[in-house]
């Protein structure tokens, strides 16, 4: 990009947000321009901050649990699954298989669920109306095939220490079966409408190349990190739960444009449906949850436990002293590291680019701020 | 130049492709819900804020007024309080209030009960011009339930 004297003479600061329909919630991005383009552009969170971190430190484990869901209240069970597992592992409860099963299938649900909000979110950020009343049409299965067994639709507080909160039924295994053809059927709808259009294509492809070394720098994980070319995902590299029995793929993208972040989403959830229906097919018997003593003693010392959010790598760190309080619980969230690379990609862009690029990273908000 | 045209050819037999979904989609049945007008029937599995169980044989409410759901609740928002009658023996229940403004309606309270004396409402269209509205008095909706 040159610029004319009148141009830098013509610098100017453009506030993005707080509350601006690209940035998915109270994000403020602060633009120095000029003319069309970005120069600089910087971030600036902390209009959601809730202290969870520090809620955390002051209630028994146990009351954390509901606020696990509204930090990304999007992809909420992943959440849940990250925190009752991390209690899990620091106390050494045992969780029956069937519940592990049960988290898995719903966990990936939610993954799928996050992904087609994320689609229509997209698609509506680069100006295509009518792609998110589709993918709020799919997405509408997935609640009300969850709000059947969890009660509720989007901030999910299912999960509970040794098992989950209720045992699913077979009306709940038929919905997702069904869901599962449904969806396969969809995501012809989605080539067709979305990703062949030639528009589409041309807000996407080549803009904000997110290079392997600059992804493994800012520490990028999730979909991000895969669309660049990188393999990692905590499923695969750090098994948890019963993740190690299912046979799925990680897909990854060839050079980190915005088109390849979508294409790896895109075929996640085909990896996600795989996994649920494996795990359908082999669901065992038995009870969903295991005895757990009333008061969870936290012994001295620390845990760490990592999942992967529909975002990216979700990892709790706790440190115990003793009593059922946490001394101190740490989240890391995905979202936050994925944002820290704008600066220094949106330089010397164009302006819808940078809307592009905000929108391919998929970012919620109160997940950063906590 | 033959790659100009070429574009334009596959560009615009994308747009068309795209616009034989959309027009698909018109045909087919209609999706949404005019909420106000319609409603859909929620699941019984839903998970409205707790109310007192009303026990069929005895016309009244199960609970014994130990405060566990109170001790338990992590975000303080239920309120339960106990009298001795004269010539009873055990507690009666005199107050049961649920500030509904702080609930994350985690279920907690529901589970940790040892009698099964709460339930989850089926109420979702909450909305209320006063934060007061949401200060719940449990055991007077349960009075209202009885016949």
């Amino acid at each position: 990009m040159l610029e004319s004297d009148f141009q830098k003479q013509n610098r100017f600061f453009l506030n993005m947000g707080p509350q601006h329909p690209s940035t998915h919630g109270v994000l403020l991005i602060v633009l120095e321009m000029s003319g069309e383009y970005v120069l600089d552009p910087q971030p600036v969170l902390g209009f959601v901050h809730r202290m969870h971190e520090k809620m955390a430190e002051s209630r028994p484990c146990g009351g954390f649990m509901p606020n696990t869901a509204r930090m990304d209240y999007v992809c909420a069970l992943p959440y849940n699954h990250g925190y009752v597992s991390l209690i899990e592992r620091k106390t050494g409860i045992e969780v029956p298989k069937r519940a592990e099963y049960i988290r898995v299938i719903t966990s990936e649900l939610n993954r799928v669920a996050s992904h087609l909000l994320w689609l229509g979110a997209y698609l509506l950020d680069l100006g295509a109306f009518t792609p998110i009343l589709y993918g709020f049409d799919d997405r509408e299965h997935i609640l009300d095939i969850l709000e059947d067994i969890t009660g509720s639709r989007l901030t999910y507080c299912y999960y509970r220490f040794g098992g989950v909160y209720q045992d699913i039924d077979d009306k709940f295994v038929d919905a997702t079966r069904a869901f599962i053809q449904r969806l396969r059927k969809r995501f012809v709808i989605y080539e067709k409408l979305v990703t062949k259009n030639i528009i589409f294509i041309k807000r996407t492809e080549n803009i904000g190349i997110v290079s392997p070394d600059m992804a493994l720098r800012y520490g990028m994980t999730g979909p991000n990190l895969r669309g660049s070319g990188i393999a990692y995902d905590v499923r695969k590299n750090e098994p948890y739960s019963v993740y190690p029995e299912f046979d799925f793929e990680v897909p990854v993208g060839a050079q980190g444009d915005c088109l390849d972040r979508y294409m790896v989403r895109i075929r996640e959830m085909e990896q996600s449906l795989r996994i649920i229906e494996q795990a359908l097919d082999r669901l065992p018997e038995g009870p969903v949850r295991a005895k757990v003593p009333k008061n969870i003693k936290l012994s001295p010392g620390d845990c760490n436990f990592a999942v992967e959010a529909a975002r990216g790598e979700l990892s709790y760190y706790l440190v115990g002293d003793g009593t059922s309080t946490p001394y101190r619980l740490k989240v890391r969230v995905p979202s936050y590291s994925n944002l820290s690379c704008l600066p220094e990609l949106g330089r010397g862009i164009l302006l819808p680019d940078l809307v592009s690029i905000l929108g391919s990273f998929d970012l919620v908000i109160p997940e950063m701020d906590r | 130049m033959k790659q100009y045209f070429s574009e334009i050819y596959t560009g615009g037999k994308s747009l068309v492709e795209g616009l034989g979904v959309t027009f698909k989609a018109l045909c087919q049945p209609i999706v949404t819900v005019q909420y106000p007008r319609e409603e859909i029937d929620i699941t019984p599995n839903y998970r409205g804020h707790i109310d007192l169980v009303l026990d069929p044989e005895k016309n009244t409410f199960l609970c014994i007024s130990c405060g566990m759901c109170e001790k338990s609740c992590p975000s303080d928002c239920i309120k339960v309080k106990g009298k001795k009658m004269e010539g009873e023996k055990k507690k009666t229940l005199v107050l049961f209030e649920l500030d509904f403004t702080k609930c994350s309606l985690c279920g907690t309270c529901v589970e940790v009960c040892p009698k099964d004396a709460l339930e989850y409402s089926q109420e979702y269209n909450l909305a209320a011009f006063s934060r007061e509205a949401f200060h719940f008095d449990i055991l007077k909706r349960l009075e209202e339930r009885r016949t």
